[in-house]
């Protein structure tokens, strides 16, 4: 944020607070990395690592919003570090919920390896889904890390793909219901996956959002992506 | 960055006092430096800044308490409700009736509490005793020290404390009825309660006056105004809406200074 505090401390509280949620930021990008990897290849050792890793998670968001709170007690922050201090206690309920996300998949992907063979070629349908979902996490942490509202933007243009690609999901696994009831229950499953994805498609989408408070200062919440882009770059 | 005339964005507010090429000298020193401002009428306007940029001179000018000082010159124009009161054709009495003023130190008069409010009035009004019983009750019920003050009236104002003898100030100035109340520092001598008291003042006060308060306090700047200016060295950097200047300043210059950056 610019130059320095008069208060070294106060640079070293919220250089400590940055770099915490970039910390879990990590271990949330591999928890959604390991979900991923552990459902397309039935690795049953990497769904119970993600599920027993996500109390980290919680405690991560506990830690920092905790953190957040000293500071504003202590330094009542205006300005771009009100904005920082706002965003990044947002930033971490996202980034939570993302953690939940991953779980989630990690369990679903848990109960279709236990039935076994369904004959559906569970990863290829959410494949493409679960490829951009990780690049918009990735992209909203090196926007943070970065504090660049640009490449905010442009991950936010990524959630109307992974919404698109949500439905075309949907339809295909609908297809497959319809032609062989067998496969309903791994096909439902395979829907929550894929809902899962698309939240997190969602969250890395509300972090990107916080980026721009950050550093334009405009809630461009609920707002279209063009206009968006206009407020991130002008 | 004074060459625009700074006005908040709100277009529906009336202007009390237009401050138009405001250049301020302090003997050779040049204390304020082209300053053009508006300040909306009923509302609370703030000057922040470091000391010595220039905001308790530009608060003096509105009544030309600089006045007093021989070697002490404005020249410019400050239009209160259109007209320039810096024309040497300005009666001073009659300004400092519209436009009243709070110091940092509480500066009571050596008399009783009942007298250092009848005092001013008495320059402006012949009141009948009655009339300026209620004069002086309702001013100390504005000023929220009635309940505290009401049975020794008689007393001395210097025997109350710290935080009363200032809102003993501010009835002081209310009683005589003016359009303009300047608060310079009002609650910087002042303990947190007391503080407080008078910030809660500052509020209920403003639908009756413009108010322009003067504080190195920027939390008390962001509670109390509607209106924030920053100065520095003698120029006003930003004018705002004070959410907008606390959360979103235009000015890096700003920034710098509300965020503690300022070295």
């Amino acid at each position: 944020m610019g130059s320095e505090h008069l208060s070294k401390q106060y640079d070293t509280d919220l250089e400590t607070l940055r770099s915490g949620v970039l910390q879990m930021g990590g271990l949330v990008e591999s928890q959604v990395r390991g979900a991923i990897d552990a459902f397309a290849h039935g690795n049953q050792e990497l769904m119970d690592q993600v599920i027993a890793n996500e109390p980290k998670v919680n405690g991560c968001e506990v830690s920092i919003d905790n953190d957040c709170s000293h500071i504003i007690v202590k330094r009542q922050p205006a300005a771009g570090d009100l904005r920082l201090i706002m965003a990044i206690s947002k930033t971490v309920t996202d980034l939570e919920r993302i953690g939940d996300e991953a779980e989630k998949i990690a369990r679903m992907s848990r109960q279709i390896h236990e039935r076994g063979h369904a004959d559906i070629h569970r990863f290829a349908t959410v494949r493409h889904a679960a490829d951009i979902a990780l690049s918009m996490l990735r992209q909203a942490l090196d926007a943070f890390a970065r504090l660049d509202a640009a490449d905010a933007a442009a991950v936010i243009r990524q959630d109307v793909a992974i919404d698109t690609e949500f439905r075309s999901i949907l339809r295909q696994l609908i297809t497959f219901m319809m032609e062989d009831p067998r496969t309903i229950s791994t096909a439902l499953e395979i829907v929550w996956i894929a809902k899962a994805i698309e939240r997190i498609g969602d969250h890395s989408k509300n972090i990107a959002e916080d980026v721009i408070y950050i550093v334009k200062g405009t809630d461009v919440r609920h707002t279209a992506v063009e206009v968006v882009e206009r407020e991130a770059i002008g | 960055m004074n060459a625009a005339v700074l006005q908040p964005t709100e277009q529906t507010v009336n202007q009390k006092i237009r401050v138009k090429g405001l250049d301020f000298y302090y003997g050779a020193f040049h204390a304020l430096k082209d300053i053009n401002l508006e300040i909306p009428e009923r509302k609370v306007t703030a000057f922040i800044g470091p000391s010595g940029c220039g905001k308790s001179t530009l608060l003096r000018t509105f009544n030309r308490m600089y006045a007093l000082y021989p070697s002490q010159e404005a020249h410019g124009e400050i239009l209160l409700d259109g007209e320039n009161i810096l024309a040497p054709s300005q009666d001073l009495n009659r300004l400092r009736a519209k436009v009243g003023m709070v110091f940092q130190k509480p500066t009571p008069f050596p008399m009783s509490i009942y007298d250092n409010i009848a005092f001013g009035v008495r320059l402006y009004e012949t009141l009948p005793a009655r009339e300026m019983e209620e004069r002086v009750e309702w001013a100390l019920r504005k000023a929220a020290l009635w309940d505290e003050a009401k049975d020794k009236l008689r007393q001395s104002g210097t025997s109350l404390s710290g935080g009363q003898q200032q809102r003993l100030c501010i009835a002081r100035a209310i009683a005589v009825r003016p359009e303009v109340l300047l608060l310079d520092e009002p609650a910087s001598a002042l303990d947190p309660i007391s503080t407080g008291r008078i910030e809660e003042l500052v509020h209920e006060l403003k639908s009756d006056y413009t108010i322009v308060i003067v504080t190195h306090n920027m939390q008390q700047a962001a509670r109390v105004s509607d209106y924030t200016a920053y100065m520095y060295l003698g120029n006003l950097v930003e004018f705002g809406v004070t959410d907008e200047i606390f959360i979103k300043p235009k000015m890096k210059e700003t920034e710098d200074y509300i965020t503690g950056r300022f070295g």
